[in-house]
C-alpha cells in the first residue's frame, strides 16, 4: 500500500491524534504552532485528495482492511472533496490567524486545552465528510458537536453559557433523531453502509419504517444545520463564541450537516421511496424560502454586528437548501457552489469582525462608528467579503447566486417566483451590509477611544487573503465549479 | 389477536413513550438539571430500540464454540453500536452538567427564566 491510498484515513487521524499531543505543549505559543501545523497538514491532505478526485477516482478506504459493507468504509468523492476543502481550509485559516485574538479572549493556562478541543472539532467535521457509514457519521457528528460546545463555552461573556446549553440540548436532540432514523433503516436492511443501504432497500417490501426514518433523519440533520425554524440555537451561539471560533464554525459547521442531509437523502431515499423527490421538495422548499426571507429581514434590524452576520447565516443555509430542494442537477450544483462560496464570504466577514473586536470590545453597531478611519484595511476587507455575501458580480457570491437563479428558472413554471425571492433577499442583504458599511465609514466616531489602530498583522493578513480569495474565485471559479458540477452529477446519478 | 399483536410490540411501545416523556421534560422544565434528566431519558429510549431489534427469537449470545452447530445467535452489532451511543450520551450529559455548574457560578441560578431575566 502506498502512502497516498491512506489519505482518507489520515484526514481524520492527523488532527485527532494531534489533539492530545497539543495539551502536552505547555508554552502556549507552541500549542498554537502545533495546532496550526496539524490543521495545515489536514488542509494539505484535503488538497491532495481533491487532486486525486478530480482525476476521476473516488478515493475509497477500508478501515482495518475489512472490505465494505462489513467493515467501515471511508469514501471521498467530488462532493466530499469540496466540503473537505471548506472544512480544513476554514480550520487552517482560522487557526493561522487565531493567536492574537485567542490571547486576548482565553486565559493562557487554558489555551493548550482550547486548541486541543479545536482540533477535535476539526477531526470530527472531517470525519463526517469522509465517512461512508451511517453510524460512523453519528459518532463523528457528536465528536465535532461536543468539541464545539466546549469551544463556544470558552467565550468570555457569561451569556455564552446559556447559549451553549441551548445548543447542547438542541444538538443532542438532532443527533438522537438521526440515530433513531439510522436504527430504523438498519432494522429493515441490516446494513449501515450508505451505498449498501440503497442496494438493499430495493428488496425491502415494507417501506413505512423507511419513510419514518427519512423523517427522523431529515429533522435531526436540519436541527444540526440550523434550517429555519430549527435555527434558534445559532444566533446566540455564534454571537457569544470566541471570535475565532465563530470564524471556524460559521464557515463550516452547519454546512457539514447540510452535506450529510443532502448525501443521505440522495444516496438512500431518492431512489428507493416513491415520490420522494416531490415530498422532499414540498417539505424543504418552503422552509428554505421562509428561512431566506425571515432571517434576512431580521438581520436588517439587528443592532449587534456578530448577531447580524450570524442571522444572515440562517438565510444562507436557506439558499443551500433551496438549491437542493429542486432535485435537479443544476440545483445541486448551485447548492454545492454556495457551500464553498458562503464559507469564503462569511469566514472573511467574521475574520474582519475579529480584527475589529481586537480593539472594539463592544460590537454593537452604534459603538463602531467611524471605525474605518482607524482600521482602514480591516474595513475594506469587510466590504469586499460583504459584496461577496450580497452577490455582486466579480465576487464568489455572484457565481452561486447566478447558478441558483438559473436552476430556479429551470425548476418549473413557478421558477420566477423563486427568482423574486432570491432577488428580494439579496436586496435585504444589500441593506444589512450597507448598515455595517455606513457605520464603519460614515458613522460618528466622537466618543470612541483614539488609541485604536489596525489589528495585528497576523489577523489582518489572513483576513485579506480570504477577501482576495473571494475575488479570485469570483473571477476564476473553475476549480469549485468543476467539483460542484461533478458532485451534482454524482448525486443525481444515485437518485436517478 | 389484534391485542396480542399490539402487545408483541411491547418494547417499541415503551421506546416511543419513554422518548416522548424525555422530550416533554426537555421542553417543559425550566430547571436546567431537569432538562438534562429529560435529555438522558430521551436518549435511553433510543438505546432500548436498538437493543430490542437485535434479539432473534430463540437466539443466544453470539459466541462461536467448537462442536456447536446450527445454533441461532442474536445480532451482536446493535449492542456494539449502542455501547458507543451510551458513551456519547454520557459525555454529553457530563458536559451539560459542567455547563450547568458554570451557569450557577456566573448567574447564581439554574432556572431558565431567571437566567433570561438576568441578562
Amino acid at each position: 500500500m502506498d502512502f497516498l491510498s491512506h489519505l482518507p484515513a489520515l484526514q481524520v487521524v492527523v488532527p485527532m491524534l494531534s489533539a492530545p499531543l497539543i495539551i502536552l505543549l505547555q508554552p502556549r505559543g507552541l500549542a498554537w504552532a502545533g495546532a496550526t501545523a496539524a490543521a495545515l497538514a489536514s488542509f494539505a491532505i484535503a488538497v491532495a485528495l481533491t487532486v486525486a478526485v478530480l482525476g476521476g477516482q473516488t478515493q475509497v478506504y477500508a478501515m482495518g482492511g475489512w472490505p465494505a459493507p462489513y467493515g467501515i468504509e471511508l469514501a471521498v468523492d467530488s462532493f466530499s472533496a469540496l466540503v473537505l476543502l471548506v472544512v480544513t481550509g476554514a480550520g487552517a485559516g482560522a487557526l493561522l490567524a487565531a493567536r492574537p485574538s485567542i490571547d486576548q479572549q482565553i486565559e493562557p493556562e487554558r489555551q493548550p486545552l482550547f486548541y486541543s478541543a479545536w482540533l477535535l472539532g476539526l477531526a470530527g467535521l472531517a470525519g463526517i465528510v469522509v465517512s461512508a457509514d451511517a453510524f460512523n457519521i453519528f459518532v463523528f457528528m457528536e465528536i465535532s458537536s461536543l468539541a464545539s460546545y466546549v469551544l463556544i463555552a470558552g467565550g468570555p461573556d457569561r451569556r455564552a453559557l446559556p447559549a451553549v446549553f441551548k445548543y447542547l440540548i438542541m444538538g443532542t436532540i438532532g443527533a438522537t433523531f438521526y440515530l433513531i432514523g439510522v436504527g430504523l433503516i438498519y432494522m429493515m436492511t441490516g446494513t449501515l453502509n450508505l451505498a449498501d443501504m440503497e442496494a438493499r432497500l430495493g428488496d425491502v417490501t415494507e417501506l413505512n419504517p423507511i419513510l419514518v426514518a427519512a423523517g427522523f433523519i431529515t429533522i435531526g440533520l436540519a436541527l444540526k444545520a440550523a434550517v429555519f425554524p430549527l435555527h434558534v440555537w445559532l444566533p446566540n451561539a455564534y454571537t457569544q463564541a470566541p471570535h475565532m471560533i465563530t470564524v471556524f464554525l460559521a464557515a463550516c459547521a452547519t454546512k457539514v450537516a447540510i452535506y450529510v442531509l443532502i448525501r443521505f437523502d440522495y444516496m438512500v431515499f431518492q431512489a428507493t421511496l416513491d415520490d420522494h423527490d416531490a415530498q422532499f421538495a414540498l417539505f424543504l422548499m418552503p422552509l428554505a424560502i421562509l428561512g431566506i426571507l425571515v432571517a434576512s429581514a431580521v438581520a436588517m434590524f439587528e443592532g449587534h454586528l456578530k448577531r447580524l452576520l450570524a442571522t444572515s447565516s440562517v438565510a444562507q443555509i436557506g439558499y443551500i437548501l433551496l438549491g437542493a430542494s429542486f432535485v435537479s442537477e443544476s440545483g445541486l450544483a448551485a447548492s454545492a457552489m454556495h457551500i464553498f462560496n458562503h464559507a469564503l464570504a462569511k469566514g472573511g466577514l467574521f475574520l474582519a469582525v475579529a480584527c475589529l473586536a481586537y480593539h472594539y470590545r463592544d460590537l454593537r453597531l452604534d459603538q463602531l462608528g467611524g471605525a474605518a478611519a482607524r482600521m482602514p484595511f480591516t474595513s475594506a476587507a469587510l466590504v469586499v467579503c460583504g459584496f461577496s455575501l450580497i452577490g455582486i458580480p466579480g465576487t464568489a457570491g455572484f457565481i452561486s447566486k447566478w447558478l441558483l437563479i438559473t436552476a430556479a428558472l429551470e425548476s418549473g413554471p413557478l421558477g420566477w417566483l423563486l427568482v423574486a425571492v432570491i432577488l428580494v433577499s439579496s436586496l435585504m442583504a444589500v441593506v444589512y451590509i450597507w448598515r455595517i458599511v455606513e457605520t464603519l465609514y460614515f458613522g460618528d466616531s466622537g466618543q470612541g477611544d483614539v488609541t485604536v489602530s489596525e489589528a495585528p498583522y497576523q489577523l489582518l493578513l489572513v483576513t485579506w487573503l480570504v477577501a482576495l480569495l473571494n475575488i479570485g474565485f469570483g473571477l476564476f471559479p473553475a476549480l469549485p465549479l468543476a467539483l460542484a458540477n461533478a458532485s451534482a452529477a454524482l448525486l443525481m446519478g444515485y437518485a436517478g | 389477536m389484534k391485542l396480542l399483536e399490539l402487545l408483541g410490540y411491547f418494547n417499541y411501545w415503551v421506546f416511543a413513550i419513554t422518548l416522548v416523556i424525555g422530550l416533554y421534560a426537555v421542553i417543559s422544565k425550566s430547571n436546567l438539571i431537569k432538562k438534562l434528566i429529560g435529555l438522558s431519558i430521551f436518549q435511553s429510549a433510543v438505546f432500548l430500540m436498538y437493543i430490542t431489534m437485535d434479539k432473534v427469537e430463540g437466539g443466544t449470545a453470539p459466541i462461536i464454540k467448537a462442536g456447536v452447530e446450527d445454533q441461532i445467535y442474536s445480532n451482536p452489532l446493535p449492542q456494539v453500536l449502542i455501547l458507543t451511543a451510551i458513551v456519547v450520551g454520557v459525555s454529553t450529559l457530563a458536559l451539560g452538567l459542567a455547563i450547568v455548574v458554570r451557569i450557577n457560578e456566573r448567574y447564581g441560578t439554574i432556572e431558565e427564566h431567571e437566567i433570561l431575566d438576568a441578562d
